[in-house]
C-alpha cells in the first residue's frame, strides 16, 4: 500500500473524527463527507484512495459510534497508523474493514503530507527518506477480515 | 485467585475460572442500543441476515440522544427503532419520555449485579456501580450480540482505586474521579477493568457510586466496577422482576463479589481524598484536570446540570440547595435536564424545579442534552460551557471553538450565580 500521510497529535477522539451532531447518519457517503470536520475542514476531498492517517497515542478514543470508523473507510483512507489506540475503536475499525497499525515511534518519523509504503505481510512501513518503521503484524484472520471489508462481508463470505 | 472481572466472565463463558489476556466467548445477559447508534446496529444485524433476535427479553432499547426527535432524520431513526421493537417483541422498549439509557437501565431493574452487560454506547461501564461488567460495543459488535447473544472478550487485568478519607462539604464524587483521571491519564487504563474500593466508597450513595463508574471510559477503562452491598440491594430490590429478585437476594446474602487481595492480575492505586478541593477538566482532554480554584477568571456563557454523569436527583439537590433564592449571573444560559422522568418527578414533588426556574435556568425534558452536541443547548464558536458531563474534547458540544469544561453539580450552580468558574462557600 502506498499513500500520503494526514498526520495528527494524540488523544484524536470520536467527536472529532465524527462530530455527534451526524451520529443520526447511517450512510458511509453522508458520514464520510464529515470525517476530521473537528480539525480539517472538507478531510475527504483532500484524501485521496490509499492514502494514511498518522496518530500519536489514544487514538480514536472516546465513544463507541462505529460512524466514526465507517466515516474514515467513505474517505478511502486504506489504514490507519499509531502509536496507541483506545479499545471500543480498534475493535469498530477491524469490525468495518479499516487496518490499525500500532507502530510505537511512528509520530517522530513521519510527516505529514509524506509519501509512504506499508508492507502488511512484512510489518514495515517505508518513510519517504528509506527510514524503515516495524508495526506489530495483524494476525492472518483479521487480514482475511479486513481483506473481506469488515467482520459482516466475511461472516457472508464464510457461510457461503 | 482473582478479580470482579475475572469471576464475572467466567461465569458468562460458562467456564471455571479464566485469567486475565485470555480470549472468551462469553453469553450476554442484557444488550442496549438506544436511537442514535441502534439504527446502525440493527442495519448490520439485517446484513448479517438474522430475522429474530436471539432473546427478545434480554435487550432494553431506551430512546434518549434525540427525544423528542429535532429533526426528519431523527423522527426516521425513531420509527425504524419502533419498528425493530415491535417485529422482534422487544418488551423493554423505552419511548421518549423516560429518559438516559443509563438512568433507566438500572430504575427499571435490568442491571444485576454479576452479570454480563454490553451496549452500543461507551458511558455503558455506568453499571459498574451495582457490580455488573458493563462495557460499550459498536454496532457490528451488537449486531452479533443481538444475533447470537454472544461475543468474545480479552479478559481484562484490573487497576484498582482504594479510595479512603471523608469528602469535604464542596467536593463529590465527581471531583474524585476527575483527580483520578488526572492522575491516571486519558489511556492510562485502556483495556482494564477499574475497579473502585474502600472506605469513601462505601460511605457514598448509588448516585455517587455510579458518577465514578461512568467516567471510568475517560481513562481507557474497559468497564468501571465495584463490590455490591447494602445499598445496592436496597436500590434494587423493589425495581427487579420476577426471578431476578431471589438471584438477587441471593447474590446479596452470598456477597463474595470481590477482588481477592492476591490476585496477580491486579494493581492497586490507593487514593487519599480527605484534603481533596474542587476539581475541573479543562478544554479538551478529560485528563487536563486543575483544582477549580485555579479557575477563577474563566469566564462562563452556559452552564449545563444533567447527563447519565451527573443528572440524578442527588445532583439536582446539590444545585437547588446552592441555587435557592439566587439568581444565575447576567447574560448567562443555564439548562437543567433531570436524567430521567423518575428524577424529573421527585424533583418535581421536592419543588427543586422551582428553584431553577427561579433563578432563571431552563428546565428540560430528560434526555441527553447538549453532552454529545447533536440535539439541544449547543454552544456557538467562542462560547464557554460549564458541564456537569463526562467529555470536553473539541467541539463535543457544538462549535470546534467553543470550549467545555466540566464539574461537579455544585461547582456548575455556585458558577452560575457567579457567571465564572467559583467553588461553593
Amino acid at each position: 500500500m502506498k499513500g500520503k500521510v494526514f498526520k495528527f497529535g494524540n488523544d484524536i477522539d470520536t467527536d472529532i473524527i465524527l462530530p455527534g451532531r451526524y451520529l443520526i447518519y447511517t450512510d458511509e457517503e453522508e458520514l464520510s463527507k464529515h470525517c476530521m470536520e473537528g480539525l480539517v475542514s472538507d478531510f475527504k476531498s483532500q484524501a485521496n484512495d490509499g492514502d494514511f492517517i498518522v496518530g500519536g497515542t489514544n487514538f480514536g478514543c472516546g465513544s463507541s459510534r462505529e460512524h466514526a470508523p465507517i466515516a474514515i473507510k467513505g474517505c478511502g483512507i486504506s489504514a490507519v497508523i499509531a502509536e496507541s489506540f483506545a479499545r471500543i475503536f480498534y475493535r469498530n475499525a477491524t469490525n468495518v474493514g479499516v487496518p490499525l497499525l500500532e507502530a510505537p515511534g511512528i509520530s517522530e518519523i513521519i510527516e505529514d503530507g509524506e509519501e509512504i509504503e506499508v508492507d502488511m505481510e512484512k510489518g514495515i512501513i517505508l518513510s519517504e527518506s528509506g527510514k524503515e518503521i516495524e508495526f506489530k503484524k495483524l494476525p492472518p484472520f483479521m487480514l482475511e477480515i479486513l481483506e473481506s471489508g469488515g467482520l459482516i462481508s466475511y461472516l457472508r463470505k464464510q457461510n457461503e | 485467585m482473582t478479580t470482579i472481572a475475572e469471576k464475572i466472565l467466567a461465569r458468562a463463558s460458562g467456564k471455571g475460572e479464566v485469567e486475565a489476556g485470555e480470549i472468551v466467548m462469553a453469553n450476554i445477559d442484557i444488550a442496549m442500543i438506544h436511537d442514535l447508534t441502534g439504527p446502525l446496529a440493527v442495519e448490520s444485524f439485517n446484513k448479517i441476515g438474522s430475522e429474530k433476535v436471539w432473546d427478545p427479553l434480554k435487550i432494553v432499547i431506551p430512546f434518549d440522544h434525540q427525544v423528542p426527535a429535532d429533526s426528519l432524520d431523527s423522527a426516521n431513526n425513531h420509527i425504524f427503532m419502533r419498528k425493530f421493537a415491535k417485529e422482534q417483541r422487544i418488551e423493554h422498549f423505552y419511548d421518549v419520555n423516560e429518559g438516559i439509557c443509563h438512568q433507566v437501565l438500572p430504575e427499571k431493574g435490568h442491571v444485576l449485579p454479576g452479570t454480563l452487560i454490553v451496549g452500543a454506547d461507551s458511558h455503558t461501564c455506568t453499571y459498574g456501580a451495582f457490580g455488573a461488567f458493563a462495557t460499550g460495543i459498536g454496532s457490528t459488535d451488537m449486531a452479533m450480540v443481538l444475533s447470537t447473544g454472544q461475543l468474545w472478550f480479552k479478559v481484562p487485568e484490573t487497576m484498582q482505586f482504594n479510595i479512603n478519607g471523608d469528602l469535604k462539604e464542596n467536593t463529590s464524587a465527581k471531583d474524585v474521579i476527575l483527580h483520578i483521571i488526572g492522575n491516571v491519564g486519558a489511556d492510562g487504563a485502556t483495556y482494564k477493568s477499574c475497579e473502585f474500593i474502600g472506605q469513601t466508597i462505601s460511605n457514598m450513595s448509588i448516585s455517587d457510586r455510579m458518577v465514578l463508574s461512568n467516567m471510568a471510559i475517560e481513562m481507557g477503562g474497559k468497564t468501571g466496577l465495584m463490590e455490591p452491598d447494602e445499598k445496592t440491594y436496597e436500590f434494587l430490590k423493589d425495581r427487579v422482576a420476577g426471578e431476578n429478585k431471589n438471584r438477587l437476594k441471593a447474590f446479596i446474602e452470598k456477597s463474595n463479589l470481590k477482588t481477592d487481595s492476591y490476585s496477580s492480575s491486579l494493581e492497586i492505586i490507593d487514593v487519599d481524598v480527605s484534603n481533596l478541593e474542587p476539581q475541573v477538566a479543562c478544554p479538551n482532554n478529560v485528563d487536563n484536570v486543575k483544582p477549580a480554584s485555579e479557575l477563577s477568571d474563566v469566564e462562563i456563557d452556559q452552564v449545563f446540570i444533567g447527563s447519565c454523569t451527573n443528572g440524578r436527583i442527588e445532583d439536582l439537590r446539590d444545585a437547588a440547595k446552592i441555587l435557592k433564592g439566587n439568581k444565575i449571573a447576567n447574560g448567562l444560559r443555564m439548562l437543567v435536564i433531570p436524567a430521567s422522568r423518575e428524577t424529573y418527578l421527585k424533583a418535581l414533588d421536592e419543588g427543586l424545579i422551582k428553584i431553577f426556574v427561579e433563578a432563571g435556568a431552563l428546565v428540560s425534558q430528560p434526555c441527553c442534552g447538549p453532552c454529545l452536541g447533536g440535539h439541544t443547548g449547543l454552544i456557538g464558536p467562542e462560547e464557554v460551557s460549564l458541564s456537569t458531563s463526562n467529555r470536553n474534547f473539541k467541539g463535543r458540544q457544538g462549535s470546534p471553538d467553543g470550549e467545555v469544561y466540566l464539574s461537579s453539580a455544585k461547582v456548575a450552580a455556585e458558577s452560575a450565580i457567579e457567571g465564572k468558574i467559583s467553588i461553593p462557600k
